[in-house]
C-alpha cells in the first residue's frame, strides 16, 4: 500500500467515523440548556436544567417535533457570570443550538444578552426580574414587576390594610430597580415619605439582629407595617430565623417575599414562618389537573416524592410549549421563523389559566398571594387574574412612556413621546 | 350604637331564648349541637371572611366544644373528611406516625383514624389566626396554670374589646398571681383611656407611664395629638399633662433601651468575632502559621453538628452539648492531620504556607459538596435557644445571642487556662518563644506544634457548632468569617489572646453602632478603612507583643 492509498483510506475511515454524527446533527433539534450545575445558584438552577430536560425527554416519546427528535445540550456556567457570555456563545455559534433555556439572576441575563443580540439566538428566561428590558432575542416567561410585585403591594395595601412599608432587599440590581418601582408607586398613592424606609444588606448577610431590630422599631409606630423582602439568597434563613427569635409574627408584620419559594423553604422548618407571604405566579398547592400532572410527572422523573415544583418551573413549562408551538406554527426552527410565529401564541398555564405570548416578548400570567404553610408549602389568599407582563414600569419616570413592541414597532425600547426606538440592542 | 339597644335587644333575645327552650324542650340537648354541627358544615367552602364569621358564632353558641374546635382550627389541626366531608378534629399527631387520630367536634368522640391524604385541611390567613387567638384566649384566663393565665390576658390586651373588657374586669378580683393581675391592671388602664370620667382617666394615665410599651406610647400620644383645627382630643387638661409626661418619660426610657440593646448586638457579634478568632489567634499568633482553612475548619465543626443532629433525631436539646466535644475532635484531628502532612514541611515560609493552606481549604470545601451536596443543610435551633429574654416592656434579648456570649467567654477562658496553667501550655509558649532553647530542655517541639495547631483547629470546630445556630451551614461558610477572624487578630495584636477578646468585641461593638446610621454595606467598609489607618500607626496592633516573645515571632 502506497503512502497515497493510506491517506486515502484514512480519510474515508474518518468521514465514515464522523458521518452518524452529521447525520444525527442534521436528524435532531438541539436545544440550549444554560443553568448553573455548581456555583451558589447551583441549588435553584438544577432543578431547572432537570425541568428542560424532562420537558425534551416528553416531547420525544410524543415524537419529536417537526419529525425530529430533540437533543439538548447542557452547559455549566457555574454562577460565573462572565462565564455565561461564554457558555451562550459556544451553544450558538459551536452546538448551533435551535433555542436556549436558561439564566436565573439578571446579571447573568445581562451578560448573556450581547451573545444573544449578535449571533441571533433566541433564550427563554424564566425567572421573575426588575423589567426595564425587552429584547428581541429573549422571551421572558418569568414575571415583570407588575405581575408580582406591584398586585404583592396592592393586596397588603387593600386587604391586610398596611400603611407603613419597609423594602428590604439584597444589594444588586434586581431589588434596587424593583424597590425603586415599588417606592415610586407607594408615593404615588399616597404614602409618606415617612412610612417608608428602604435598606440593602449584602449577599449572604447573616447578622440581621440589627435590621430586624429596626424594622420592629419602625413597626412600632401604631400603623400596620409590612416588609416587602427582595432579600436573595440563603440570607433568607437567617432573616427569617432571626424574626421568629425576636417574636415578630406574620400577625403583627408580615414579611411579603418575592424570592422565597417551595423550593427554598423545602431545606428549612417552616414553622417560625407560618403566615408570611410570597408572590407568584404558581403555587405547587394549587389543585388543577394539569398541576397535578406535572407534579406527578417530575417527582416521577425526578425519583425522589418529597421534591417540590415552583414557579421558574412553571414558567419553562410554558416557555418550552410556546416554543414547541411556534416551531409546528412557522415549520421551522429557524429563530427569524419562531420569533415571528411566537406573539399571539397562547398555551395553558398549570393554574387554570392561559399563558398568552405578547408582542413585548412578555407573557400573561396570574398573580398568587400565598401565606407559608408549616409544612413549607403555601395557601394561596389572594388571586387577580391573567395580567399582561410590562416590560417597562409605567411608575418610573425614565420609562413610563417606553414602550416594546416586536410585532408593529420592532422596537423594545420606543418612546411614545418623542416617537423614537433607542434600540435595545447592546451592539 | 349596642348601647342604646341594649336593652330591648336584650329582651328580645330572651324571648328568643325562651321560645327556642319552650319548642325544644324535649331535645334541648340537641339544638346546640346542631347549630354547632350546622356552622361547622359551612366551613370547608367558605372564605376566610366567612370563616371568621363562623368561628364567631361557634363563640358564641356557647357550646361546650367551642374552645378545642377553635384550638384545633388555630393549631391546622381542623379538616374536612374528603369522603363523607364530615369537618373532624385531629388530635395533635405523634412523632413519626402516618395516621391521624380523629375526634367528633361536637362528641369529641372518636371518629377513627386516616391518613393525612383522606383529609382537607380547613386552612387559616393571617387575620383569621389573629382572630383565633384572641377567641381561644379567653378560655385561657380561667386556667390552672398562672402563665397560660398571663399569656391569655395578654393576647386579649391586644385587641380590647367591650366582652374582653368585661371579662378582665370579672377575672381581677380572683386573680391570684401578682403578674397577671399587673397584666389586667394594665389592660383595665389601656381600656380605661376611652372613659367618661376624667380622674377615671387621669389614674389610667398614671398606670400606664411606667409601662413603657410603643402602643402605650402611641395611645398616650394620640390624646394629646393636635389635629388640623388645632383641637385636643383629651378635654382634662390634668390628664393631658400627665399623658405628656408620659409620653416624655416612655421615650426616654425606650431611647435608653434601645442604647443597651445595640450595645448587647455589638457584644454578641463580636463575641462572634472572637469565638471565630481564638483559634486563629492560637495558629497564627502563637505558631505565626498563616492558615488560610481556618475558616473551613470551623466549616467543618458546623456540619459535625448537622451530622450529630442527624444521628440523634430525637434528642435535639442534646446536640450541642454532645457537637461541641465532637466538632473539637473532628476539627482538631483535621488540624493535626493538616500540619503533619503539609504545614510541618514550610515552616518559616509564610507565602508557600499561604498559598497550600488556600489549596487545603479548597479541597476541603469541594469534599463537602460531594459528601454534603452544595446546597446548605438545616441545622435545628433546640428549643433552649430560641425564644427571648424579655427583661421587661422595651428590653428583650434574644436566647441563642445571650448564650453564644456566655459560650465564647467560657471558650476564651479555657484556651486561657490550657496556655497559662497546664504543662502542654507551657510547652506550646515555650517553643513559640525560642525553638532551639526548648528542644534543649527536652521539649518534642515536633509534637507540640502539632498539638498546637491541633488545639487551634479544635476551637475553629468548637466556634462551627456556635456558627450553626447563626448562619447557614453550607460550604461556603468558612470563606465569610476568613477575613473577619484575621482583621480581629491583627487589630488585637499578633500572639496576644487578650488583644483578641479586646479586638474582637470592639470590632463588634463599632459595627453595630455604625450600622443604623450607614447601613449594613458601608458600616462593614468604614471599619475595614479605619482598621488599614489604624495599623498604619500601629502596625502591631492594640496589644503589640513585647520583650523576647516579639523577637520569637
Amino acid at each position: 500500500m502506497t503512502l497515497k492509498h493510506m491517506w486515502v483510506a484514512a480519510g474515508l475511515a474518518l468521514s465514515a467515523l464522523m458521518m452518524p454524527s452529521s447525520m444525527a446533527a442534521q436528524g435532531t433539534i438541539k436545544v440550549g440548556v444554560l443553568h448553573s450545575l455548581s456555583g451558589t445558584m447551583a441549588i435553584s438552577e438544577t432543578t431547572l436544567k432537570d425541568t428542560v430536560l424532562m420537558l425534551i425527554d416528553e416531547q420525544n416519546k410524543k415524537g419529536g417535533l417537526l419529525g425530529r427528535k430533540l437533543e439538548a445540550v447542557v452547559v455549566d456556567p457555574a454562577s460565573d457570570w462572565p462565564l455565561f457570555a461564554e457558555k451562550a456563545r459556544q451553544l450558538l455559534e459551536r452546538d448551533k443550538v435551535a433555542v436556549v433555556f436558561g439564566c436565573w439572576t439578571s446579571v447573568s441575563r445581562k451578560s448573556v444578552l450581547p451573545v444573544f443580540e449578535k449571533n441571533n439566538g433566541l433564550l427563554f428566561y424564566p425567572v421573575q426580574y426588575e423589567g426595564e428590558e425587552s429584547s428581541k432575542n429573549v422571551i421572558y416567561t418569568g414575571a415583570a414587576p407588575n405581575q408580582q410585585a406591584i398586585p404583592a403591594v396592592d393586596y397588603l395595601m387593600k386587604d391586610v390594610g398596611v400603611k407603613r412599608w419597609v423594602l428590604e432587599g439584597t444589594d444588586y440590581v434586581y431589588p434596587r430597580t424593583t424597590n425603586k418601582i415599588l417606592e415610586a408607586y407607594l408615593k404615588a398613592k399616597g404614602v409618606a415619605a415617612a412610612d417608608i424606609s428602604v435598606n440593602y444588606t449584602p449577599f449572604g448577610h447573616s447578622d440581621w439582629q440589627t435590621r430586624v431590630a429596626a424594622i420592629k422599631r419602625f413597626g412600632s409606630a401604631g400603623k400596620k407595617t409590612a416588609v416587602v423582602s427582595t432579600i436573595n439568597g440563603d440570607a433568607n434563613v437567617p432573616f427569617y430565623k432571626e424574626l421568629a427569635n425576636q417574636k415578630i409574627s406574620a400577625e403583627d408584620i408580615p414579611v411579603v417575599a418575592f424570592s422565597v419559594g417551595e423550593e427554598e423553604l423545602s431545606g428549612l422548618d417552616a414553622k417560625p414562618l407560618v403566615g408570611h407571604l410570597a408572590a407568584w405566579n404558581y403555587f405547587q398547592s394549587i389543585k388543577t389537573p394539569a398541576n397535578d400532572a406535572f407534579i406527578k410527572q417530575w417527582k416521577t422523573y425526578i425519583k425522589k416524592p418529597t421534591r417540590t415544583t415552583n414557579d421558574p418551573m412553571e414558567a419553562h413549562y410554558i416557555g418550552f410549549n410556546l416554543w414547541v408551538k411556534a416551531v409546528e406554527k412557522a415549520k421551522s426552527t429557524e429563530v427569524e421563523n419562531v420569533l415571528a410565529a411566537l406573539p399571539g401564541l397562547e398555551t395553558p398555564n398549570l393554574t387554570g389559566g392561559v399563558a398568552k405570548m405578547l408582542p413585548n416578548h412578555h407573557l400573561t400570567k396570574p398573580v398568587y398571594i400565598g401565606e407559608v404553610r408549616a409544612d413549607g408549602q403555601f395557601d394561596v389568599v389572594s388571586k387577580m387574574p391573567l395580567v399582561p407582563g410590562d416590560a417597562w414600569s409605567d411608575f418610573l419616570p425614565v420609562s413610563q412612556d417606553t414602550e416594546a413592541d416586536w410585532v408593529t414597532l420592532k422596537c423594545g425600547n420606543y418612546n411614545k413621546k418623542t416617537k423614537v426606538c433607542s434600540g435595545q440592542n447592546y451592539k | 350604637m349596642v348601647r342604646t339597644t341594649g336593652p330591648s335587644g336584650g329582651r328580645w333575645l330572651v324571648s328568643l331564648l325562651l321560645a327556642v327552650v319552650l319548642l325544644t324542650s324535649s331535645g334541648a340537648a340537641q339544638a346546640p349541637d346542631d347549630a354547632f354541627r350546622a356552622a361547622l358544615a359551612e366551613l370547608p367552602t367558605a372564605s376566610f371572611v366567612d370563616k371568621e364569621a363562623i368561628a364567631e358564632r361557634l363563640l358564641a353558641s356557647g357550646h361546650r366544644n367551642a374552645a378545642p374546635v377553635l384550638t384545633a382550627m388555630l393549631e391546622d389541626r381542623l379538616f374536612a373528611r374528603n369522603d363523607d366531608n364530615a369537618i373532624v378534629v385531629a388530635t395533635a399527631p405523634e412523632d413519626g406516625a402516618t395516621t391521624l387520630t380523629l375526634l367528633d367536634p361536637v362528641t369529641l368522640g372518636s371518629a377513627g383514624t386516616s391518613a393525612p391524604d383522606g383529609l382537607t385541611r380547613i386552612g387559616t390567613n393571617n387575620r383569621l389566626r389573629r382572630f383565633l387567638r384572641t377567641a381561644v384566649a379567653r378560655f385561657g384566663l380561667e386556667n390552672v396554670d398562672p402563665s397560660v393565665r398571663l399569656q391569655a390576658v395578654t393576647e386579649m390586651i391586644r385587641s380590647l374589646d367591650e366582652s374582653t373588657v368585661e371579662l378582665l374586669e370579672q377575672r381581677l378580683p380572683n386573680e391570684g398571681d401578682a403578674r397577671v393581675r399587673t397584666e389586667i391592671t394594665f389592660g383595665l388602664a389601656l381600656a380605661a383611656l376611652d372613659s367618661g370620667e376624667a380622674p377615671e382617666r387621669l389614674r389610667a394615665v398614671q398606670t400606664l407611664a411606667a409601662r413603657p410599651r410603643s402602643d402605650v406610647r402611641n395611645r398616650l400620644a394620640a390624646l394629646i395629638e393636635r389635629d388640623a383645627q388645632g383641637a385636643v382630643p383629651e378635654p382634662d387638661e390634668a390628664v393631658r399633662q400627665a399623658a405628656a409626661a408620659a409620653v416624655g418619660s416612655i421615650d426616654s426610657a425606650r431611647r435608653r433601651y434601645a442604647a443597651i440593646e445595640t450595645l448587647f448586638f455589638g457584644l454578641s457579634l463580636g463575641s462572634v468575632l472572637v469565638l471565630a478568632a481564638i483559634g486563629l489567634a492560637i495558629t497564627f499568633g502563637v505558631m505565626g502559621v498563616i492558615n488560610m482553612a481556618h475558616g473551613e475548619l470551623m466549616m467543618l465543626g458546623a456540619y459535625t453538628t448537622y451530622v450529630v443532629q442527624t444521628l440523634m433525631p430525637d434528642a435535639l436539646g442534646w446536640s450541642l452539648p454532645v457537637a461541641i466535644p465532637a466538632a473539637f475532635l473532628v476539627a482538631g484531628g483535621a488540624g493535626v492531620l493538616l500540619e503533619r502532612t503539609v504545614i510541618r514541611f514550610l515552616y518559616g515560609r509564610p507565602l508557600e504556607t499561604l498559598l497550600a493552606t488556600f489549596g487545603v481549604s479548597l479541597v476541603l470545601q469541594q469534599t463537602v459538596r460531594s459528601v454534603f451536596s452544595a446546597n446548605n443543610r438545616a441545622v435545628a435551633t433546640p428549643a433552649w435557644m430560641s425564644g427571648t429574654l424579655q427583661v421587661n416592656d422595651a428590653l428583650a434579648i434574644t436566647y441563642n445571642r445571650l448564650y453564644i456570649v456566655g459560650f465564647t467567654v467560657a471558650v476564651f477562658g479555657l484556651v486561657l487556662i490550657v496556655l497559662k496553667r497546664t504543662r502542654i501550655g507551657l510547652e506550646i509558649r515555650a517553643v513559640a518563644q525560642n525553638r532551639g532553647m526548648a528542644r534543649a530542655m527536652g521539649i518534642r517541639s515536633q509534637w507540640v506544634d502539632a498539638a498546637t495547631f491541633g488545639l487551634g483547629a479544635g476551637i475553629a470546630g468548637v466556634a462551627g457548632v456556635a456558627l450553626s445556630q447563626l448562619t447557614n451551614v453550607g460550604p461556603n461558610l468558612g470563606q465569610s468569617y476568613i477575613i473577619d477572624s484575621f482583621m480581629v487578630v491583627v487589630f488585637g495584636g499578633v500572639g496576644n489572646l487578650w488583644g483578641t477578646l479586646i479586638g474582637g468585641l470592639s470590632l463588634g461593638i463599632v459595627n453595630k453602632l455604625l450600622e443604623p446610621y450607614s447601613g449594613a454595606v458601608l458600616g462593614k467598609i468604614l471599619v475595614l478603612v479605619a482598621l488599614i489607618l489604624f495599623i498604619q500607626r500601629r502596625p502591631r496592633g492594640l496589644f503589640p507583643q513585647s520583650g523576647r516573645a516579639a523577637e520569637g515571632l
